[in-house]
């Protein structure tokens, strides 16, 4: 039998048969449900809103720091070190900028240094040895009308940052005159 | 029908012939039928050429990676019915198994170790596949689900990494997941981050860590890619694998002598 005795009208030879259509239309909400079901899959691996912690704390007065020392107070809870250099105060965020571990401060040689994968940093959080390819971030300082300083964690400042406000305060000429050490 | 017992045979002798369909004599037929009519025997070949017997051929170093699997299957069953993967629970559980648990320890050491080895011995077959030229036609095929296997059982390994939830896990874990930012396309730090669109929210280390940092919802992920996800996978690739030794002419050997 030829194929023109199976289609009788030579109008109808460029359509899909009925086994034809059927058998795509089969393929075709297969493949559709199993791609939606991939798709709803991948989708779901990411939260709508991600679940975001409090950043802000009070960390105390500025006096309560010591110049030229870094504090540790706040590096089991918030993960960042306090450091007063002189007239200003910032916070560095203990985040090597290597694969993300966390720098330990080692007061008597004066550095951190990650154990990791040994990268090392000033006080200041500039990296000097290992593979750390830049310094420590820094996170938002700022004093508020009370004189209490405040860090919030969620703000980062890269080093090429450091320079706009809140990467840093200067105190007031009356603060710093007090050396500090009360409780750092 | 062909099974339908004679009208004398008693109920004991029906259940048996239900289950085993070949008899017992020693005989060629016999032994082939016990190979084939059996699920859990049937990838292997029917008969086995006699350089399959060198063992100094392929050091049998697919067999024991198998081996490895199958122990770090059963005793990881075994752990899981003490270890709870959340950050509150999972360290402490460890340390439970290993001290409070009878056998508690063997099975953990007997888990730790049995990955190891398997680490280290499907690295060993595959350059073994490497050197003896096992790769080759008609072998293509199954070199490529083989590296596929490879890539499983590192990723089972690593997986596996963060489950004691001590020091050592949490920075590995840390250190790998920050490698995953920085992959081309897929980490938000890589190469062609910004063709792709991902970015620190939703590329391949938020994607593995469920969060900015390794914590609750990562132990659980790696729990559960570790224990049911690559298991399976690795399961099917391997029955794909073995499959294809046979089909693919039997365990490879040295290359036929020249008549």
């Amino acid at each position: 039998m030829s194929e023109t005795a199976v289609h009788p009208t030579s109008k109808l030879e460029h359509l899909w048969g009925r086994r034809e259509l059927f058998t795509r239309l089969g393929w075709g909400a297969l493949t559709a449900s199993t791609f939606a079901g991939v798709v709803s899959v991948a989708r779901l691996a990411v939260r709508r809103a991600p679940v975001e912690d409090p950043t802000m704390f009070r960390a105390g007065k500025p006096s309560d720091y010591q110049v030229g020392q870094v504090s540790d107070r706040f590096l089991k809870t918030w993960r960042v070190y306090v450091v007063r250099q002189g007239a200003e105060l910032y916070a560095i965020y203990a985040r090597c900028t290597h694969l993300g571990c966390t720098p330990r401060w080692y007061g008597r040689e004066d550095k951190f240094k990650c154990p990791c994968h040994g990268s090392g940093f000033t006080s200041a959080g500039v990296n000097f040895e290992g593979p750390a390819p830049r310094p420590l971030e820094r996170v938002r300082v700022w004093l508020d009308d009370a004189g209490e300083l405040w860090i919030d964690v969620g703000q980062k400042f890269a080093h090429t940052a450091f320079d706009q406000p809140g990467a840093s305060v200067k105190l007031p000429s009356r603060i710093a005159a007090i050396r500090g050490g009360g409780r750092a | 029908m062909k099974a339908t017992p004679p009208p004398r045979e008693g109920l004991a002798r029906q259940i048996w012939r239900s289950v085993f369909r070949h008899r017992f004599e020693d005989l060629p037929r016999n032994r082939m039928l016990q190979i084939t009519s059996s699920v859990f025997l049937h990838l292997h070949p029917a008969t086995v050429r006699r350089h399959g017997l060198r063992l100094r051929f392929t050091w049998g170093m697919g067999g024991l990676s198998f081996l490895t699997f199958l122990v770090t299957v059963v005793t990881g069953v075994v752990l899981m019915f003490y270890y709870r993967p959340t950050a509150q629970w999972a360290y402490i559980d460890m340390k439970n198994l290993q001290h409070e648990i009878p056998f508690g320890m063997i099975q953990r050491n007997m888990h730790r170790w049995a990955a190891h080895a398997m680490v280290i011995l499907v690295w060993l077959h595959m350059l073994r596949v490497f050197l003896s030229g096992s790769y080759k036609a008609p072998r293509e095929f199954n070199w490529v689900v083989g590296v596929a296997l490879l890539v499983l059982t590192m990723l089972l390994s690593f997986t596996g990494y963060l489950l004691p939830w001590d020091q050592l896990a949490r920075w590995a874990i840390t250190v790998g997941t920050n490698m995953a930012a920085a992959a081309p396309f897929l980490g938000h730090q890589g190469p062609g981050a910004s063709l792709t669109g991902v970015t620190e929210r939703t590329d391949l280390r938020a994607l593995l860590l469920g969060g900015p940092q390794v914590g609750d919802p990562a132990i659980l992920r790696f729990y559960v890619l570790h224990c049911v996800a690559l298991p399976l996978l690795a399961v099917l690739l391997m029955a794909v694998h073995f499959w294809r030794i046979r089909k693919d002419g039997g365990i490879s050997g040295p290359p036929a002598p020249k008549e």
